[in-house]
């Protein structure tokens, strides 16, 4: 199971991309996809849309089941992957490229690192 | 705690992803569900549909008494052939949907839904009107289901006799085995298929019979796929489109429900009335308009009007558009009438269309 070097990883499978300038993508890992089975829609939320740590960004469907992306840390939406609109299988085979949002954060508090992600995958 | 069925084996040597369900762990999935599904439209699928129950009806009244419990009319059925009908309670609920096997005219079997199948079998035993022996065979027979235009070529290279006309079935012993074998032509996709039954050990031999001589073109298919499927097929689902509260008539299942029928049924005055009075609501296919896809429990508006609830709800896999199955007021249900599907608070626009979503192209 890939688990990128470069990228932060959270308890609920999602990845952190810093992009500089207090901005980040988030996505979900390998594992989540692979979980979830096949996506058949994303609810994208919408340009400045502010969200708490832990709210629901992003509302993630499956064939069988809906599933919560959690904001990770306090943030505002600047961005939303709109390719996913139509693909929202990118997600399944890609999930790593495939990020979903473009967020502004001031503190991102703590954040798991590859190897802590892999412990914790390796407990599940 | 989980009671598992006779090919749990190969489930796991297939890579099925197991859930508990109607007490049985099955296999939501082995590969993915979307694949699963396709396999089932375009080649043939596999389905290990052991947690299904059978119960035996036996005795010179066994006509009379399956006459009184069930609301289609089976009167004219031969030997070899099956019927499907909803069986009802006295208020005109559902207490399950059965398909009926006449072995003689004195034996019948009932293959009913694993989730109800203790409390069908109670049921039989608290209306034994008649003179009759209802033995549940559940626990013995298992059941495979085969299912895809290629299905027929598939199970032709391992069974010799084969049923011909849908919902007749044929009941040989299997000379492989020296053991019987029942294969009727029916099933819960939509496609041209096949269900076998036959005791556990055999359904096993039978597993990896069709398996081998499948090789490529047929594939396992699990739970998940067993529902996008019938839900494609605008096939009613116990819990979903019928239940104790939704009676056979109000669900669209009306050509199954033969008020006409000489004898009584349980269910037959409340069934009468409310055709009489005219139903207030009624089952029909929606497709959402706006994105999103709407699920089961959904509210339905026009305006701010609720008119009704989904019974059932995907993505059409097939399709590609979400579809539901909905229970509407009359007399929102009419096919163009444009309404709105409420989805975690918001509004998805969607119209009520003729159904089913999905016909395959007659043989």
């Amino acid at each position: 199971m890939s688990i990128p070097s470069n990228l932060k990883y959270t308890k609920e499978h999602e990845w952190v991309e810093d992009m500089g300038d207090s901005t980040y993508r988030i996505g979900i890992t390998e594992y989540a996809q692979n979980a979830l089975g096949d996506i058949v829609y994303v609810e994208l939320p919408d340009k400045d849309d502010e969200f708490s740590k832990d709210g629901t960004i992003v509302t993630v469907e499956s064939v069988k089941a809906v599933s919560e992306v959690l904001a990770p840390f306090d943030c505002t939406i600047v961005e939303t992957n709109e390719s996913l609109e139509d693909e929202p299988e990118l997600i399944n085979s890609s999930a790593y490229e495939a990020w979903i949002v473009s967020v502004k954060a001031d503190d991102i508090g703590e954040l798991l690192s590859d190897k802590e992600y892999k412990k914790l995958l390796e407990s599940e | 705690m989980f009671k598992r069925t006779v090919l749990y084996e190969r489930h796991i040597a297939l890579g099925g992803k197991m859930v508990a369900y109607a007490k049985f762990e099955l296999p939501i999935q082995y590969t993915r569900i979307i694949e699963e599904h396709n396999a089932v439209r375009n080649k043939c699928g596999i389905f290990d549909v052991s947690h299904m129950g059978e119960i035996i009806i036996t005795g010179e009244k066994a006509f009379d008494f399956i006459q009184y419990i069930v609301t289609n009319d089976i009167s004219g059925m031969e030997i070899g052939s099956a019927r499907y009908s909803p069986m009802c309670y006295e208020n005109g609920g559902c207490v399950d949907d059965i398909i009926i096997y006449k072995f003689a005219n004195d034996e019948y079997m009932l293959v009913v839904n694993a989730a109800n199948l203790d409390k069908d079998y109670e049921w039989i035993k608290q209306n034994r009107k008649f003179d009759i022996e209802a033995i549940n065979f559940s626990d013995k027979l298992s059941q495979i289901a085969i299912q895809g235009p290629m299905s027929k070529e598939i199970i032709s290279k391992v069974f010799k006799q084969l049923p011909d006309k849908y919902y007749s079935f044929v009941d040989f012993i299997f000379e492989d085995c020296k053991k019987r074998v029942i294969i009727s032509r029916t099933g819960y996709t939509g496609e041209d298929g096949y269900e076998i039954y036959a005791l556990n050990e055999v359904i096993l031999k039978i597993w990896d019979k069709l398996m081998v001589k499948g090789a490529d073109d047929i594939i396992p298919c699990g739970l998940g796929a067993r529902d996008t499927l019938r839900l494609e097929a605008g096939m009613p689902l116990y819990g979903h489109e019928i239940s104790q509260d939704i009676s056979p008539l109000e669900a669209g299942l009306n050509r199954f429900v033969s008020l006409d029928k000489e004898c009584d049924f349980i269910g037959k005055e409340a069934l009468t009335n409310q055709k009489q009075k005219g139903l207030r609501r009624r089952k029909c296919s929606i497709e959402l308009i706006d994105k999103g896809i709407a699920r089961e429990g959904a509210l339905i508006f026009i305006d701010d009007m609720q008119i009704g609830y989904v019974t059932s709800g995907t993505k059409s896999i097939t399709l590609g558009k979400s579809i539901a199955m909905a229970m509407i007021k009359k007399p929102y249900n009419k096919i163009g009438t444009l309404l709105q599907v409420n989805v975690r608070n918001r509004e998805i626009n969607a119209k009520v269309i003729r159904g089913p979503f999905y016909k395959r192209d007659k043989i």
